[in-house]
């Protein structure tokens, strides 16, 4: 059985497997199909320090082999999750990764002073295409990376993980502002921009007009990205983007993940998480490698 | 849970009827609950479609129109093939078997389909009206018959039945005789109206809801209606709500 630990910035998980945020909740709903303890980590829906209402319904567009959709960071906030969710989660032996959101980097550095060191690691959300303000508007910008990145960083009691959007033109800047503003580690892709419209009634099918494509279709963007992306910077890169099956999966790593989530693939399929990871798994042991850190980077390029 | 496609029928030209044996699902499966079905082909995300009934304790059955792609795709199975099926999900109707004889059930077209589970476990035989567009519409009316007291079919043409709305028939039972609860299920601006008796007329209203939904197992808070002020989720928190607290 090859070694499946791997080490993110100094946290170590069980196993290379994660779960996309805003697509797993709180866990609750997915440990009725298997314990959260299989995981490497949990990577959670995002918190904002106030309550957020999210958009109005639909929130979901059925695309070629894909997903939209623009639910907007809806969640009860920092404080309701301390209180209400924690404590369950911290029944499971997985390590916690909290996605943070905001309008302002105030509201970045406010959600993650209340956030403290209760989990094992954060995530910076500047990346969601479905919010007015915050959220992608920060993460298409260099400098808006480097500074938000540094303010938060400057607060963090645990590991900060930048995620990015690939709605930008080059993404290895990005990934190099990130690293400059103190970054610990990187994961990508967020959703890429789009829209759907519904020929018959001449509207797009989203309520809020456009949203975040997720799903196999992306995932060849997402492996260019994280090819580029590794190729720019030393940190440890959480890859993901339309991962459903271990192959997949092999193919961020060869690429130059260190980490996995797997997302929309979940919402098809309860178990997939459980299944990628005895995928990535069973790949290892076929092609006799010993520890899943030796594929991290390793694809070989014509 | 992968389930056997045991029978299949095409009652109209779009409408399905499909059979499948699933001992484990039939045994939990309550009325207004609804199957998350991965239809095949092209389509990505699995359909929630409710189920109409129970048999034997292994059998679910359940009727849908074919409206796109994935709909498309499952009325191509046939019999003997498998179906990948979650569930049973959601929350059912809320049952009150003391008051079911005066139990009053109302399904517009497609909405129909969950109420014969339903008519059928509330203990005493409910009254039900069904309302359909024209007559060629008309389905499921002597399963119906045998599973109420009294069914009351309207067409919005007069082609068959009573010649109006489902709301006209349901204030000329109120005024004939006591209506204990409503259940309903069919187009939203028909459940708004019987929501909006049944506050008047202090009647609770159970509304079964429709929304875009993704995983159906509430974690990614996509199917989410307003209710009571707040987002819940059709999938998860409903897709059986209070009439009176849902904001249509």
């Amino acid at each position: 059985m090859a070694e499946m630990k791997v080490n993110i910035a100094g946290v170590e998980w069980k196993n290379p497997v994660t779960t996309g945020s805003g697509t797993f909740g709180f866990g609750r709903e997915y440990n009725e199909y298997f314990n959260l303890s299989e995981l490497g980590a949990v990577c959670l829906k995002a918190l904002s320090a106030v309550p957020r209402l999210g958009n109005p319904s639909p929130r979901i567009a059925e695309t070629p082999k894909g997903i939209l959709n623009s639910v907007g960071l809806q969640n009860p906030g920092a404080e309701v999750f301390l209180e209400r969710e924690l404590p369950w989660l911290r029944q499971f032996d997985t390590k916690l990764i909290a996605n943070l959101c905001g309008s302002t980097i105030e509201d970045y550095v406010k959600v993650a002073e209340m956030m403290g060191d209760s989990v094992d690691m954060f995530e910076l959300n500047i990346s969601c295409p479905n919010v007015k303000e915050g959220g992608m508007a920060f993460g298409t910008n260099a400098k808006m990376i480097e500074e938000i990145t540094q303010k938060v960083k400057a607060v963090s009691k645990v590991p900060l993980i930048v995620k990015l959007s690939p709605n930008v033109t080059d993404i290895a800047e990005m990934a190099r502002a990130a690293e400059a503003g103190g970054a610990d580690a990187l994961s990508l892709i967020n959703t890429l921009f789009g829209m759907k419209i519904d020929v018959k009634t001449r509207r797009p099918v989203l309520y809020n007009n456009m949203g975040g494509l997720s799903g196999p279709a992306v995932k060849p963007v997402a492996v260019r990205m994280v090819y580029q992306v590794r190729q720019a910077v030393k940190l440890p890169i959480i890859g993901m983007g339309g991962i459903t099956t271990g192959e997949d999966a092999i193919e961020f790593l060869l690429a130059g993940a260190n980490a996995v989530a797997v997302g929309t693939a979940g919402i098809v399929d309860p178990y997939a998480w459980i299944r990628v990871r005895d995928e990535i798994e069973a790949y290892l042991d076929e092609n006799h490698i010993k520890d899943v850190n030796d594929i991290v980077g390793m694809v070989e390029m014509h | 849970m992968i389930c056997e496609l045991v029978k299949k029928e095409q009652p109209k030209e779009h409408i399905y009827d499909f059979t499948v044996l699933c001992p484990e699902m039939a045994e939990q499966a309550k009325a207004g609950q609804f199957l998350h079905i991965l239809c095949g082909g092209d389509a990505y995300l699995r359909r929630p479609i409710s189920i109409c009934d129970v048999t034997e304790g292994k059998y679910l059955r359940f009727i849908f129109e074919v409206r796109g792609e994935g709909t498309k795709s499952l009325a191509e199975k046939k019999v003997g093939e498998s179906i990948d099926i979650l569930g049973p999900l959601g929350n059912g109707f809320s049952l009150h078997p003391e008051d079911a004889e005066d139990a009053l059930l109302i399904g517009g077209g497609i909405g129909i389909f969950p109420l014969l589970n339903l008519a059928k476990e509330l203990g005493n035989k409910p009254n039900v009206i069904l309302g359909f567009r024209n007559k060629d519409a008309v389905m499921m009316e002597d399963e119906f018959s045998a599973a109420s007291s009294k069914l009351m079919i309207a067409t919005d043409d007069g082609s068959y039945g009573f010649h109006g709305l489902v709301t006209d028939l349901l204030k000329q039972q109120m005024e004939t005789g006591r209506v204990s609860h409503i259940y309903t299920c069919g187009p939203t601006p028909m459940m708004r109206a019987i929501a909006e008796i049944g506050k008047e007329h202090n009647i609770p209203v159970q509304v079964s809801l429709e929304e875009r939904m993704g995983c159906g197992v509430g974690a990614c808070v996509t199917c989410t209606c307003m209710v009571n002020g707040g987002r819940k989720r059709v999938c998860k928190d409903g897709p059986v709500f209070d009439g009176a607290e849902v904001e249509f």
